[in-house]
């Protein structure tokens, strides 16, 4: 579905952040993408769906080479890629259950309302339908966002530090949903520095931790 | 990304998107904005104001530029001057030029109380005519398009000399300019509010889109279309330009039914303001403002999502 072949990215000519990367997201995958801060977890995030262009190598993305791609192009493209934003997003004037929606407005798909619910019961927000963003908590906003992400039912989904501010209970109950929607067969991966989780999650699901070093994309070792 | 794809944002879409029925949050995905909200509808309103009496001007001086051509263009006066003492004579050999003279109708010598009428705003209404070596008027209305007023006056010249051709020439043509340049500034001046208009909705769907720029990046990042995106702006836009321009125009008519009766007035006035079905003009300018605000938007909108990947 989302291919890299000996990507790489520089937001500066002649200094790349990222190089020689070889990725492959497929049906059914979870992968684990670490690495210290900085070392580019958000870069290779962003040019998954298609939010930078590679300064070199090929990138396709459901068969296209994304650097061909129109603008309208990129917007078919981000349909089928659910992203969960490390600074999560919103319409501040917009309910949850609206914002949620906004994927189906801009494409101009109906609202099912029942399916709406459930969706929200599914990420425990079912109460907070009609709340605005700005009064949910730290998780809550994580969990509409991954709502959010899901609601077009992608074929990938992308999440960026997604727990980085929530508890472990917290982190583990979105981590669950995440686990949930991989058994159905969508491809993730999550961008994390949290080995713990990542151990915890491995302990359900097989997942491939990769590791960015040096601006390089590794296979993390057994110690995963 | 290719400066062609935003040309390519094509108007047809947009018009969909804007006289559409509105799917979902579609209207509802860019924030109430009061400020500028407000702004535009004053801005549309006031200019709309002005554009019904720029238009009056521009579409009265019209009329009275063709008036003022018209009516002295249907006639032209021969004088007979009395100086040498023959002035009968000269006035019958004029007459008889005057009958042979293509494009002209039936001339009409004026008799001495048409004259004396004539002359008693300068001499009073005792002037004894009679006893005044005051010319004979040969009146003679303009029937076609061959009349040569030049080639008469050339003939006058050499067989009846002392008649002189007066084809109102001389007065009329400051007056038909001055009216066609009052005309011209009527029409600058609806140029320059619609120019107005333009910069001030950008003005203010810049600063609307400047205020949510994170709205549009949310609307990107979750597979929004440019079009989707601009339909939002425009949409709002439009209709806040025209809703404006309509309260505008309609206090701007009303004014100009409650002006003074123009036949009283008399003068210069006569005539200013809208006539018949003239008063359907000024409907327009709503139509006009909505398309000024759809355009601007437009353009504001598409420079913005320029910066937005």
């Amino acid at each position: 579905m989302i291919e890299m072949q000996d990507v790489s990215f520089g937001y500066r000519a002649g200094s790349e952040l990222l190089s020689g990367m070889t990725l492959s997201l497929q049906p059914g995958m979870f992968h684990f993408l670490t690495g210290p801060s900085g070392s580019g977890k958000t870069t290779l995030l962003r040019l998954c769906y298609a939010d930078l262009l590679p300064t070199a190598g090929r990138l396709s993305a459901f068969g296209q080479d994304v650097a061909g791609l129109s603008r309208d192009g990129i917007a078919m493209l981000r349909r089928r890629v659910g992203v969960v934003h490390q600074d999560t997003q919103f319409l501040d004037h917009l309910p949850v259950a609206e914002n949620v929606a906004l994927p189906l407005s801009v494409s101009g798909q109906p609202v099912d309302m029942a399916a709406m619910r459930d969706l929200l019961g599914w990420v425990q927000l079912a109460q907070h339908a009609r709340a605005l963003p700005p009064s949910l908590s730290g998780g809550e906003r994580q969990r509409a966002a991954l709502a959010r992400a899901v609601i077009l039912s992608p074929d990938v989904v992308l999440a960026d530090e997604p727990t980085g501010n929530l508890d472990w209970d917290m982190s583990m109950r979105l981590m669950q949903l995440l686990i949930e929607l991989n058994k159905t067969g969508k491809a993730v991966l999550v961008a994390t520095h949290d080995l713990n989780l990542i151990r915890a999650v491995k302990a359900q699901v097989s997942a491939r931790v990769l590791r960015i070093a040096g601006g390089t994309l590794q296979l993390a070792g057994a110690d995963l | 990304m290719k400066r062609g794809e935003f040309r390519t944002l094509n108007l047809k879409a947009l018009w969909q998107g804007l006289v559409g029925r509105d799917g979902g949050a579609g209207n509802r995905i860019v924030p109430p904005t009061g400020f500028t909200a407000h702004l535009t509808l004053f801005s549309a309103g006031a200019m709309a104001f002005l554009a019904v009496f720029a238009l009056a001007l521009a579409l009265a001086t019209g009329r009275l530029a063709e008036r003022w051509s018209s009516e002295l263009a249907q006639s032209v006066t021969v004088r007979v001057g009395a100086s040498e003492g023959n002035q009968d004579a000269l006035t019958q050999s004029v007459m008889q030029i005057l009958q042979t003279t293509p494009g002209v109708g039936q001339p009409r010598l004026l008799p001495d109380d048409e004259v004396a009428e004539l002359l008693t705003p300068w001499f009073g209404p005792d002037l004894p005519i009679d006893a005044l070596p005051v010319p004979d008027l040969i009146e003679m209305p303009i029937a076609g398009p061959d009349f040569d007023s030049e080639g008469l006056r050339l003939r006058l010249e050499a067989e009846a000399p002392g008649a002189i051709l007066d084809d109102h020439t001389e007065w009329r043509r400051p007056l038909v300019s001055a009216a066609q340049r009052l005309r011209a500034l009527g029409v600058i001046s609806l140029v320059l509010i619609a120019a107005a208009s333009a910069a001030m909705i950008t003005l203010a769907a810049k600063a609307a889109l400047a205020a949510n720029g994170q709205v549009i990046q949310v609307l990107r990042l979750i597979g929004a279309r440019d079009i989707t995106i601009a339909i939002a702006f425009v949409r709002r836009f439009t209709h806040r330009a025209a809703i404006g321009a309509g309260a505008g125009t309609v206090l701007g008519m009303g004014a100009m039914a409650l002006l003074p009766n123009m036949d009283a007035a008399g003068g210069f006035l006569t005539g200013l303001g809208f006539h018949g079905w003239g008063w359907l003009i000024p409907l327009l300018i709503p139509v006009v403002a909505a398309a000024v605000g759809f355009f601007a938007t437009k353009w504001a909108a598409l420079k913005m999502l320029e910066s937005v990947r």
